[in-house]
């Protein structure tokens, strides 16, 4: 209970701060250590990111890997909504459908990646449904878990002021399941991602998957590391544009 | 009366499962699917049985579970005991839990490639990665759990005289063990399914490495045989997991 007012900086800034200087542990120790074939200081994989988008083939690759992840997205929460929905606002549909969707959650994706490529090929079309196999049941399940929240005092007081289906849906199921909602969103779009990579390692002929490989394949580094810091840099901008959301429609439920 | 209304939804799971197999029945009679892509049933579960005698997955399935427990020991023990530090001070909360939930949500399997320049192309790359993808969640749930107490506990237990260690065995602990659970949980999952998804793209050994052989051997019906029991093992794997996060939850209260 020692200071009440607590440190100067903000946690912004001290946040910053251990960025730096675990970057700058980073620079010296690979510096110093380091086989320049395995690893190399983060500089070096800033200036190879000048490299990178100088060249049209990995800027189409990092278009192909976001097209890929949009459409699988896109397609995770439409239809995983949809179904959590129905699933999860009868009681009866809930008790004998969920368990079954848990376990096809269950299901380790990795070991029916074959037969994704088997059934669709090494092109675009395997990495997005191998992606919507990931992302799909998180948003399924947020969303079940998301309507069970539902005080049913609510839904009574509703029907008796005389809320129709609709009404109800909008003003007390809909904002009851944001929260949850967007949580699901974020691990789908997490899970989307790590789906899509990983059918572009497997096997691919285009995409970030790919030149990830190829470069550590051919033990280059820096390319390596300009290349994961751009995914990084694209899948920190979709999750804070998740929570983004996520705070802005649940403000309501702060109080 | 509970056990009267049970009987229906489970009748409809069955239902589920019977027309799944039914209609993979129906779809590799001939002239349906080509057998390539989807096997015919009957042999697939008889290869199921025969892992067990003449093709056998024991060696396989041991470098699996190895990599596995290792990987989840690592990454429980380092997410704890970090979670744990950072959950001391409300500063180091502010600080650190929006820069792990940033990490968390770049695809770690990006540096898979990596790991295999690091690691070479045994367990050691598959730790790494089941290690760093099962770090987060559980640091995440260990901050979440130990930092968000309700404050009313914390400050109803300190004006009745709790010292530091009694706050922390019976409020915060009882109150965070929980959410704690809940990451380790998470973390056992993870970790399997991306061993094995790194065992899918490069390895010598495991249950991955196995079914892509025999996907590239076109082989179906054994992958199939395989892949059931990659299925059955995560499915084990979860249920003794959720049975001991449960068992957990009641043990504290």
């Amino acid at each position: 209970m020692t200071g009440r007012r607590g440190p100067v900086m903000s946690p912004g800034m001290a946040r910053l701060l251990v960025i730096a200087g675990l970057l700058a542990v980073w620079e010296i120790g690979a510096r110093l250590y380091a086989d320049p074939l395995f690893l190399c200081p983060p500089s070096q994989a800033l200036v190879a990111l000048q490299d990178i988008f100088a060249d049209p083939k990995i800027v189409r690759a990092i278009e192909i890997t976001i097209y890929e992840v949009v459409v699988a997205f896109v397609v995770s929460v439409s239809v995983g909504m949809a179904i959590g929905l129905v699933v999860g606002l009868q009681g009866f549909t809930k008790r004998a459908i969920l368990p079954v969707i848990l376990l096809l959650y269950a299901i380790p994706q990795a070991t029916i990646l074959p037969l994704f490529i088997l059934s669709f090929g090494i092109g675009p079309a395997a990495k997005i449904a191998f992606g919507v196999s990931h992302g799909i049941f998180p948003v399924i399940v947020t969303t079940v878990a998301g309507v069970q929240n539902l005080r049913p005092t609510l839904l009574t007081a509703a029907r008796s002021m005389g809320a129709n289906r609709w009404q109800v849906f909008t003003s007390i199921i809909f904002p009851h399941m944001i929260p949850s909602f967007f949580t699901g969103m974020r691990l789908g779009m997490t899970l989307v991602l790590l789906g899509v990579l990983l059918a572009e390692l497997y096997v691919s002929t285009a995409g970030i998957g790919f030149y990830t490989r190829l470069f550590a394949e051919s033990f280059a580094p820096p390319d390596l590391f300009a290349l994961i810091s751009v995914l990084a840099a694209i899948a920190v901008t979709l999750n804070e544009l998740c929570r983004t959301a996520e705070r802005h429609f649940s403000r309501w439920h702060a109080n | 009366m509970k056990k009267s209304s049970r009987l229906p939804q489970h009748l409809v799971q069955l239902g589920i499962l019977l027309a799944v197999l039914l209609a993979w029945y129906w779809a590799t009679l001939p002239g349906g699917i080509n057998h390539l892509l989807l096997p015919p049933p009957i042999p697939v579960f008889e290869g199921f049985w025969v892992l067990f005698t003449t093709d056998s997955i024991w060696p396989d399935l041991l470098v699996t579970v190895r990599e596995w427990v290792s990987a989840v020991v690592i990454a429980s023990v380092s997410g704890c005991v970090l979670g744990y530090i950072i959950s001391r001070s409300n500063y180091a909360v502010r600080v650190f839990d929006p820069l792990l939930a940033g990490l968390y949500s770049i695809p770690a399997i990006l540096l898979f490639p990596l790991y295999l320049l690091f690691f070479g192309l045994g367990p050691g790359s598959k730790i790494a990665i089941g290690t760093t993808i099962a770090f987060f969640p559980i640091v995440l749930n260990t901050i979440a759990g130990l930092a968000y107490v309700d404050k009313a506990y914390v400050t109803a237990a300190r004006s009745m005289g709790a010292s530091d260690l009694q706050l922390f065995w019976s409020v915060m602990l009882p109150a965070a063990f929980p959410v704690v659970l809940t990451g380790l949980r998470i973390g056992c999952i993870v970790a399997f399914l991306s061993i094995l998804g790194g065992e899918t793209i490069s390895s010598l050994a495991g249950l991955g490495h196995r079914i892509v052989s025999l996907a590239e051997n076109m082989e179906s019906s054994r992958m199939f045989s395989n892949i059931l029991f990659a299925v059955l093992m995560a499915i084990v794997i979860n249920g003794i997991v959720s049975f001991a996060e449960a068992r957990g939850r009641r043990g504290m209260q």
